[in-house]
């Protein structure tokens, strides 16, 4: 037992596999799916079975996001468990594109959110499957609790009304997790989650958008008319009372570390190209010679490494938290506006030290540069990170610090 | 030890002679009716600094006990091979002691130390109980630790420079010449000096890397070892060592002839030895000076290590002075953070809390985030060199964390305070000041 912030060695052969998908399904075909916008890449068809099998396979969670979820535990036993194996592979696979990984099946946020929170029988019918979250109205983005949609009971069903946007791949999932207000009078309380599943004849698509980057993944727009689901489909807890909004928020102590894994990934990925053509370029990064002695770059280079392993190891540290049961709704959202940020700021400097090589479409320095720019606005902007790390910090509450 | 007092005794008193000298020179009308003020003034400048210089200590004599005919060196440190961030219970030990220390007496004594220019006696001994100069001396030497203690040393110098980072420099400073030497000394060396590590009356020492340039690089020393003979010939200059007028044994960094950088044990009073007063914007309680090598003969012995010095060793050592220093600045970050967030709780403007603002609490946030990721790429740093695996590249990204980070750190801490932090009533301009050192340091600490 002693202080150790290295990859454990049980988990090497995950990463492994998820750097050789990275290298050998992703980046062959990274290009063509930023350029085929809305067509879905067929390739991640057998891969998905692939990780399924996966995940299967093992009882350290897999390499999406459907791994996270909370163990009771705290026998004081140190435990790396599938939070950080889930935070492992997605950097690789980011590392690979974030785009597909984004639009692997039965991976997406909404699995998530059904791993963190789900009932037993909820997991029973509903696992196995690929499920889209959608949170984000017109009206309401990082202000959750302003959600207009409606979910009123009407016998054994709920009907939703209202509408959805930025939905991650939700015209290909086969569930979407819907927020939704059972009553708007009561605000956040009454916020509750419901699983819809695709075909539902109230659930409508008005269009999938056109991006800046992560082009390979979905982003779809939903009308909810009149869209009836089961009572079961509510996730969690159907009580209205003040600690439920907090409940549905707690998902994002485990998702939020797994978006600062997706730009770490980016991040890395975008280091190790710019390291590659600056060596090319007969720019040498030394390490024990001071940053300030060397080429601009290299010092450059250097300050852009650190900010990326502060990153990582953030991000570390907040899945490790989750997988011993210390709350970590602090360390996830540093994690996430860490990452966030380190990912725009460093892809963006890779791009210029490469100059137009790093610009050009020949590379994807500049792709990278474009894909990062999301990771640090979803599952919370960068903004929204910096609010609840202050109001942690310094014991306040929403009311006080707006 | 009393030869030292008494030594500067004599310098001191000799400048105060020489300063009322002085004041009546310059209170006299004889310089402007001659037109030299300028000259003279001049002149006084340059006198000052060669007024200022003094013999280094005369220290006592180091005798070699018992060598053990092969240096004896720490364990690597070992792992069960799991991402863990739980310091073990020896750790815990030393870090809650740290801390403890920290707040009861080096924070209370922070303020005064740092016009005097002084540690306190008191303090010094106190962390030489709590035993920081001895973690990297062998155990078959009468050190307490089996393992090799970087991350230890980290949490010990993030807790002392949590209640002031002077202090922390001025209480750390000999143990990492006694950390260089458990580290890479030859038997011989090691028995002739690092049992006097572990007594309490331990003498002060240094780790002297640093010179006085821009851009200085430690793997291209200006500072040069001549072979001549069986001997060796130092010559050069060392910035910012700690006590250094009182230091008894230096371990001195050199591009030796034929080798490279690497590291001489020179004790104090050898000849063209001497210290010269070079205080700094910050680490003021660890009176720093420089130390003015000329043409020092050293025996072949004097050279650190068995026979051929290694190039490996060296680079180690900078990263580990790196890591050191990189400890330092976590601890006084994380006092930064500490001390703002209930000034701006507190502080009323526009009828409310500043830290209601956005702009206020984000800076808090930044502080927050960035300190916690110099601590775990610190950490990160000090675990492998414990554990014997590369280390480089994890010190040399700490340190531009803690250096670029740890200043902005610094800079925020004073701007959240506005005036306040301005003066001497809050300590953050006093952590201002001591930030911008990890980003200037090298040498001096070793984990």
């Amino acid at each position: 037992m002693t202080i150790n912030l290295e990859i454990p060695k049980k988990f090497k052969p995950l990463a492994s596999q998820a750097n050789q998908v990275a290298t050998e399904v992703f980046r062959p075909i990274s290009r063509k799916y930023d350029e085929a916008e809305h067509s879905y890449p067929k390739e991640l068809d057998m891969l998905a079975s692939l990780i399924d099998g996966m995940n299967e396979g093992s009882d350290i969670g897999g390499a999406g996001a459907a791994g996270v979820r909370r163990e009771k535990g705290g026998d004081g036993e140190n435990r790396n468990g599938s939070n950080l194996s889930t935070v492992l592979g997605i950097i690789e696979l980011c590392w690979g594109d974030v785009g597909l990984l984004l639009s692997m099946p039965r991976q997406g946020l909404g699995n998530s959110a059904i791993a963190s929170v789900a009932t037993e029988e909820q997991l029973k019918k509903y696992g196995g499957k690929w499920a889209a979250m959608a949170i984000t109205e017109p009206e309401a983005g990082s202000d959750s609790a302003a959600i207009r949609a409606t979910a009123e009971l009407d016998g054994d069903e709920y009907v939703l009304n209202g509408e959805k946007i930025f939905v991650t791949s939700g015209d290909r999932a086969d569930l979407i997790v819907v927020w939704a207000s059972l009553d708007r009078s009561k605000g956040r309380a009454a916020i509750k989650s419901f699983i819809v599943e695709r075909d539902n004849p109230g659930l409508k698509l008005d269009r999938l958008e056109h991006k800046l980057g992560i082009r390979a993944s979905d982003t779809a727009n939903f009308t909810l008319q009149n869209c009836r689901v089961p009572k079961e489909a509510l996730l969690g807890d159907p009580e209205v009372k003040e600690k439920g909004f907090a409940g549905v928020m707690e998902t994002f102590d485990n998702t939020r570390p797994l978006v600062a894994a997706m730009a770490v990934g980016v991040t890395r990925a975008a280091l190790e190209e710019t390291r590659k053509q600056l060596k090319a370029a007969g720019v040498k990064i030394d390490y024990d010679k001071p940053a300030l002695s060397q080429h601009a770059a290299a010092a450059r280079f250097l300050e852009m490494e650190a900010d990326y392993e502060a990153a990582w190891l953030l991000t570390l540290q907040a899945a490790w938290m989750a997988d011993n049961s210390k709350p970590n709704s602090l360390q996830a959202s540093m994690a996430k506006a860490k990452a966030g940020r380190t990912g725009v700021d460093v892809t963006l400097g890779c791009v210029e030290l490469c100059g137009s090589v790093g610009y050009g479409e020949n590379e994807l320095l500049e792709k990278w540069a474009r894909d990062s720019k999301i990771l640090d606005i979803f599952e919370g902007t960068q903004q929204i990170q910096l609010l609840i790390v202050a109001r942690q910090l310094l014991k306040k509450t929403s009311a006080e610090l707006r | 030890m009393s030869t030292t007092t008494e030594n500067k005794g004599v310098a001191e008193r000799g400048m105060g002679y020489g300063l009322r000298a002085l004041n009546r020179l310059a209170g006299s009308d004889l310089l402007d009716r001659i037109r030299i003020r300028k000259q003279v003034e001049n002149a006084l400048f340059q006198g000052t600094k060669n007024g200022f210089r003094t013999a280094t200590a005369a220290g006592r004599t180091f005798k070699a006990a018992q060598s053990l005919g092969k240096p004896a060196r720490q364990k690597k440190g070992r792992s069960k091979g799991l991402f863990d961030l739980t310091p073990d219970d020896e750790q815990q030990m030393f870090q809650e002691g740290g801390r403890a220390f920290a707040e009861e007496k080096i924070r209370p004594a922070a303020l005064k130390a740092d016009e005097d220019r002084k540690t306190p006696k008191e303090i010094l001994d106190q962390a030489t109980e709590l035993g920081v100069n001895m973690l990297g001396v062998p155990e078959e030497l009468g050190g307490v630790m089996t393992e090799q203690s970087a991350v230890t040393s980290v949490l010990i110098g993030e807790a002392l420079a949590h209640g002031d980072m002077g202090i922390a420099y001025a209480a750390l400073a000999p143990g990492a010449a006694a950390t260089a030497i458990g580290l890479w000394g030859s038997a011989e060396q090691e028995a002739t000096y690092l049992p006097a590590f572990t007594g309490e009356d331990v003498p002060a020492a240094a780790l002297a890397i640093l010179e006085p340039r821009p851009l200085f690089d430690p793997f291209e020393l200006e500072t040069k070892a001549k072979r001549k003979g069986e001997e060796w010939v130092l010559t050069g200059a060392k910035s910012l060592v700690a006590r250094a007028t009182e230091c008894e044994l230096f371990v001195i960094a050199a591009d030796a002839e034929g080798i490279g950088p690497a590291l001489f044990v020179v004790e104090s009073g050898a000849k063209g030895l001497s210290v010269e007063d070079e205080p700094a914007m910050g680490l003021r309680p660890a009176a720093t000076g420089r130390l003015l090598i000329d043409k020092v003969k050293l025996p072949a012995s004097a050279l650190l290590g068995e026979g051929e010095a290694s190039a490996k060793d060296y680079a180690a050592c900078v990263n580990r002075s790196r890591i050191a220093w990189c400890g330092l600045a976590t601890g006084t970050a994380q006092a930064v953070l500490d001390y703002v967030i209930p000034y701006v709780n507190d502080r009323q403007a526009f009828g409310e809390p500043i830290s209601n603002r956005q702009g206020v609490a984000f800076a808090v946030s930044d502080i927050g985030i960035e300190q916690n990721g110099m601590r775990l790429a610190t950490y990160r740093a000090a675990s492998r060199a414990d554990r014997g695996e590369s280390f480089a590249r994890e010190a040399a990204l700490a340190k531009r964390l803690c250096s670029q980070k740890g200043m902005k750190i610094g800079s925020d801490g004073v701007q959240l305070l506005g005036g306040h932090g301005f003066v001497k009533e809050h300590p953050v301009e006093r952590w201002y000041r001591d930030l911008r050192a990890a980003g200037v340091m090298e040498g001096a600490l070793l984990v």
